[in-house]
């Protein structure tokens, strides 16, 4: 791995120029290092992250099938990562047009990193510095304790998709509220309601003492009524504590719940265990915003790659070549799809109606078709909506919001179908829908979501961990749930139960046999109605796994 | 391609009476039709611009969309020593009391060149809490699209199997990407000695001494012999002289002031080698007739492949290996890439193979020179359905063979019946007369990895 030669760094610094009197926003310094194959190699496995730490599995081939990304979720061959600086990775023979594209595609992806707010938790550190210090710091285990970090490593990473992605980005961009204001709401929502359960009429008594209390004197009012509060009840103050505490409890990921409450990992010979455990933990979070931001990210940056090397004076004469390889990248399949054409396209579309004022009030209100068609009143600038929509959204809102009949047909998008052919023994292909709702539907059941794992932290007692599947039409992959559990167990310590959702097949559904020529009489209704699901728990003790039926 | 020679023997057949199951059979392979060709690794596609379907929007990457940079496949170099020790390590799970986590044995097509070639795998799983998205059926899937077409209209078609053959890309492996441990048979042969205990050769034909010797200048001597050995010389020189120091600086050596002893010389002296010839002669017999459509085809090599890299192991390389395919006639390929990748097509005559192994080992005095290990693999159909012509041939062979190992990877449609070979074999009752020799396994067309190893175990197990 080495840097990218002068003369490419100046058009890097070029681009730089360009794309921020354009608008986008990001830091001034950023590495560029040209990647052999040999590099790739190593690179790839520790998802292009040079430092992560060493782990076996890295240098086996995984399973690669349909839960792949369910399990990864991080996008192994990115170009460029999210560190400070940004670091970016090219071939060492692409010509200068073709790496002035690649460049803006990249600050546009670095723009998209410091800015959107799904990445509000890596914008304090450099990850890549922090994964050095891990990677010696397991390094370092492991010379003691040999094969039994990648034992902890192993399990820690069975619950890493677990992690509490969405808490850890609350906790960071929650607005500082005013301590006073919490104490006020829990003391007339809960305090006086639950724990001492008053009447109403003495309830809105205290209302009305706080009221004056306020009009009094709007500055010190509220602490004059609590000087109160705090003579007549004593015990208060304690009550809201002990609430405070419950409630930042309830926010911890199973992660942090065994790296807190596992008697296991405080006895002192397996204290070591608990950074490796925070070293996974971290990994994952890191990862978690990419794989949530994947058709915003890259239409993001397609959608800037476009519109400013089109704008670039230094590469006349490779217009030709530029729509060659862009129209490579941003096709719209026939059938499949893409998340930079997709995602360019739909940033496109936002901004064209953003500057005809169409995100509008007036312009929702409005019912008339031949109106609404002509309606063309520009509020702002069309490209402060589109750094709005960076800044605010993942893919799941970004979707649900702006993919609208209009979009569906303006692109000809459809839904496409597979079914069976059984006189040819082939799968049909067919355009199934071209409505927006169930293209909108195609697209959310896409995208990444794992499973809510809850803690029951009532059931948790005598020791053993109860963890709940918050069930949500799909089961869990049920021979990964041996293993998982298994890694559970042994950083807990003692048994873990697991309660989720199978379903009961009933004896008519048979597996769907494909083969041509071979009777398939069974229909989709059919098939729903068999499917019927059940509450089971699975009990994982001295490391052996039981099921049994709720 | 026709068969008229399946025809021929067909109305043979059908003249000495046929039951109307038989006929059932036989018609069946005689209309599927199809040839033996080598199987093209990039068929087309049924439709025009389907392949996305399924493909995961996750799946596109910057350094692959943009640059055309994919991750390099590791080179054969990355290597074996790795398998090792993760083999090693996978052991040490065991004893700590967690579950195996390392699968070897995918067994990806050989290359034309180096028929020793096989890919082997060792693939694992991370195991997690996921939902799963394979519970909804495959008819209920659906994909984006963009284009032309009206709601209900068929844009394109995919086949439903993407592997008839174990030629095209090997199971799961379409994807490319994917980094393969290139090693040999030896290795492979060596991985399921270890990983799956199958039993060690305890003879391996001590019988007759399979070694001679040939002379050569490789041993050395110092002091005298015949022939000088400079560079070696030269080194001993040298060596002597920095201990004497000799030597005041090392960057510029002045040869003229060095002291010579006699005993610096390094001679090479004439010694004899150990010449080994080959101790093992296998086999492989494959029914490659229209029948053998799918999973059985896939199962029967991949028995073969892994049969053939143990004996590459037990015998430390000395194995011959002929390849033999046969449907109603049987003919033998020159490599294992043949063998590993003709299609299936044709009708069933299991005797046809076995007499021609009979021949070539009488033709060419094989049995004096080697061990000779028969192994077939077939579904289990034989037009000849009672064995009248297929058991004297077996006989015969049972004579001079060291192990004949039968495989009968059962089609899921004949699960309840036994299938014409197993039946007739078993009536012969040569499996008890013969039991050191003869063996065989039958296993469901969908058996996996494991099932295929204890039929290897079976097969050549004392």
């Amino acid at each position: 791995m080495e840097l990218i030669s002068q003369h490419t760094k100046r058009i890097m610094e070029g681009c730089k120029e360009r794309a921020a009197a354009a608008g986008l926003r990001f830091e001034e310094e950023t590495l560029e290092y040209i990647v052999t194959n040999r590099d790739l190699l190593e690179l790839t496995p520790k998802l292009m992250i040079p430092t992560l730490y060493d782990y076996w599995v890295h240098d086996v081939e995984v399973l690669k099938e349909k839960g792949r990304y369910e399990l990864y979720p991080s996008n192994p061959y990115e170009t460029v990562i999210n560190t400070r600086p940004a670091i970016s990775y090219y071939n060492d023979n692409n010509p200068d047009w073709l790496n002035v594209m690649i460049f803006y595609h990249v600050l546009a992806h670095i723009d998209f990193f410091q800015n959107n707010l799904y990445f509000r938790h890596t914008w304090d550190y450099d990850f890549t510095g922090q994964a050095l210090s891990d990677k010696r710091m397991i390094a370092q285990l492991r010379s003691e304790n040999g094969r039994w970090v990648d034992y902890v490593i192993e399990f820690a990473r069975g619950v890493d998709n677990l992690v509490g992605f969405h808490s850890e980005l609350s906790r960071l961009s929650r607005p500082p509220e005013p301590p006073r204001a919490r104490m006020l709401d829990y003391y007339f929502d809960h305090f006086l309601q639950n724990v001492r359960k008053v009447k109403t009429g003495k309830y809105i008594k205290e209302i009305e003492r706080y009221n004056a209390c306020l009009r009094e004197s709007p500055e010190h009012g509220e602490q004059a009524f609590f000087a109160e509060v705090f003579r007549k009840h004593p015990e208060f103050d304690s009550f809201y504590k002990k609430s405070l505490e419950a409630k930042a409890e309830r926010r911890q990921d199973l992660m942090q719940f065994i790296l807190e409450h596992s008697e296991f990992l405080t006895k002192e010979q397996n204290r070591w265990m608990k950074p490796v455990v925070e070293v996974v933990r971290k990994t994952s979070l890191f990862f978690q915003p990419q794989i949530r931001t994947k058709i915003m990210n890259e239409g993001w940056a397609s959608y800037w790659h476009e519109a400013l090397f089109l704008q670039d004076d230094r590469i006349s004469g490779h217009e030709v070549d530029f729509a060659r390889v862009h129209a490579g990248v941003t096709a719209m399949p026939r059938v499949g799809l893409n998340p930079y054409a997709l995602g360019m396209r739909l940033f496109q579309h936002i901004e064209e109606l953003a500057g005809k004022g169409k995100y509008s009030i007036e312009f929702r209100r409005l019912t008339d078709r031949w109106e609404r068609e002509r309606y063309d009143r520009p509020k702002g600038d069309r490209r402060d909506f589109l750094f709005k929509v960076r800044e605010n959204l993942n893919d799941f809102l970004f979707i649900n919001t702006f993919v609208e009949q209009d979009f569906v047909d303006r692109f000809r998008l459809f839904v496409a179908g597979r079914r069976l052919n059984q006189a040819r023994g082939v799968w049909e292909i067919y355009v199934k829908s071209r409505s927006v709702d169930g293209y909108r539907a195609m697209l959310l059941g896409m995208l990444y979501h794992p499973p809510a794992i809850d803690i029951d932290r009532e059931k948790t007692g005598n020791g053993s961990l109860y963890l709940v599947h918050r069930f949500e039409g799909r089961p869990l992959v049920r021979e990964f749930i041996a293993n998982t559990l298994l890694g559970i167990e042994f950083l807990w310590g003692r048994p873990v139960q697991l309660e989720t959702s199978e379903a009961v097949r009933s004896e008519l559904a048979g597996p769907p046999s494909g083969l041509p020529g071979m009777h398939m009489p069974l229909s989709e209704e059919r098939r729903e109605q068999e499917l019927k699901w059940q509450r089971v728990r699975y009990t994982m003790q001295d490391r052996k796994l039981t099921r049994d039926v709720l | 391609m026709s068969f008229p020679d399946d025809e021929k023997v067909y109305a043979r057949l059908k003249a000495a009476g046929l039951t109307a199951a038989q006929e059932a059979m036989i018609r069946r392979e005689l209309e599927a039709g199809g040839s033996h060709d080598l199987t093209d690794t990039d068929r087309a596609n049924g439709g025009v611009g389907v392949e996305a379907f399924g493909r995961d929007i996750y799946a596109y990457h910057d350094l692959d969309v943009l640059q055309r940079l994919a991750a390099m496949q590791s080179s054969a170099s990355a290597n074996i020593r790795s398998l090792d020790e993760l083999l090693g390590r996978d052991r040490l799970r065991e004893q700590d009391g967690f579950p195996r986590k390392i699968n070897v044995g995918r067994l990806i097509k050989p290359g034309r060149s180096g028929k020793e070639k096989v890919v082997i795998v060792p693939t694992t799983v991370e195991e997690k809490l996921l939902h799963d998205t394979s519970s909804r059926s495959e008819e209920e899937q659906s994909h984006g699209g963009a284009g032309e077409g009206e709601e209900g209209e068929v844009i394109g078609e995919q086949p439903v199997r993407e592997e008839q053959q174990p030629g095209a890309a090997g199971p799961g492996q379409g994807e490319g990407g994917s980094h393969e441990i290139e090693s040999n048979a030896y290795d492979l042969g060596r991985i399921l000695t270890e990983k799956f205990q199958l039993p060690n050769l305890k003879e391996k034909g001590k019988k007759r001494s399979l070694t001679r010797y040939t002379y050569d200048l490789t041993d050395r001597h110092r002091g005298f012999g015949q022939l000088l050995d400079k560079k070696a010389t030269l080194r001993r020189i040298l060596e002597t002289n920095l201990h004497l120091g000799n030597i005041p600086d090392v960057n510029r050596i002045d040869p003229t002031r060095f002291l010579v002893a006699p005993d610096d010389k390094v001679y090479r002296v004439l010694s004899p080698e150990k010449d080994y010839e080959s101790q093992a002669l296998v086999f492989f017999l494959r029914d490659y007739s229209g029948s053998m459509e799918g999973p059985s085809t896939v199962l029967v090599v991949a028995q073969h492949v892994m049969i053939y890299s143990w004996l590459m192991y037990q015998y430390a390389m000395q194995v011959e290996t002929r390849f033999i395919l046969h449907d109603t006639q049987a003919k033998e390929v020159p490599d294992f890439y043949t063998y590993y990748n003709s299609k299936v097509a044709g009708g069933t005559q299991v005797s046809s193979a076995y007499t021609l192994v009979n021949e070539i080992v009488e033709r060419e005095n094989l049995t004096r020179d080697y061990n000779i290990y028969v192994f077939h693999g077939t579904d289990g159909d034989d037009w000849d359905h009672d064995g009248s012509e297929s058991l004297p041939q077996l006989r015969r062979m049972l004579a001079y063979a060291n192990r004949v190992g039968i495989t009968i990877a059962q089609h899921a449609r004949d699960e309840e019946q036994r299938t014409e070979v197993e039946k007739y074999v078993r009536g012969s009752r040569l499996l008890e007369e013969k039991a050191k020799l003869l063996r065989m396994d039958v296993m469901r067309e969908d058996a996996d990895e494991p099932r295929l190893i204890e039929g290897i175990k079976k097969l050549i197990a004392d």
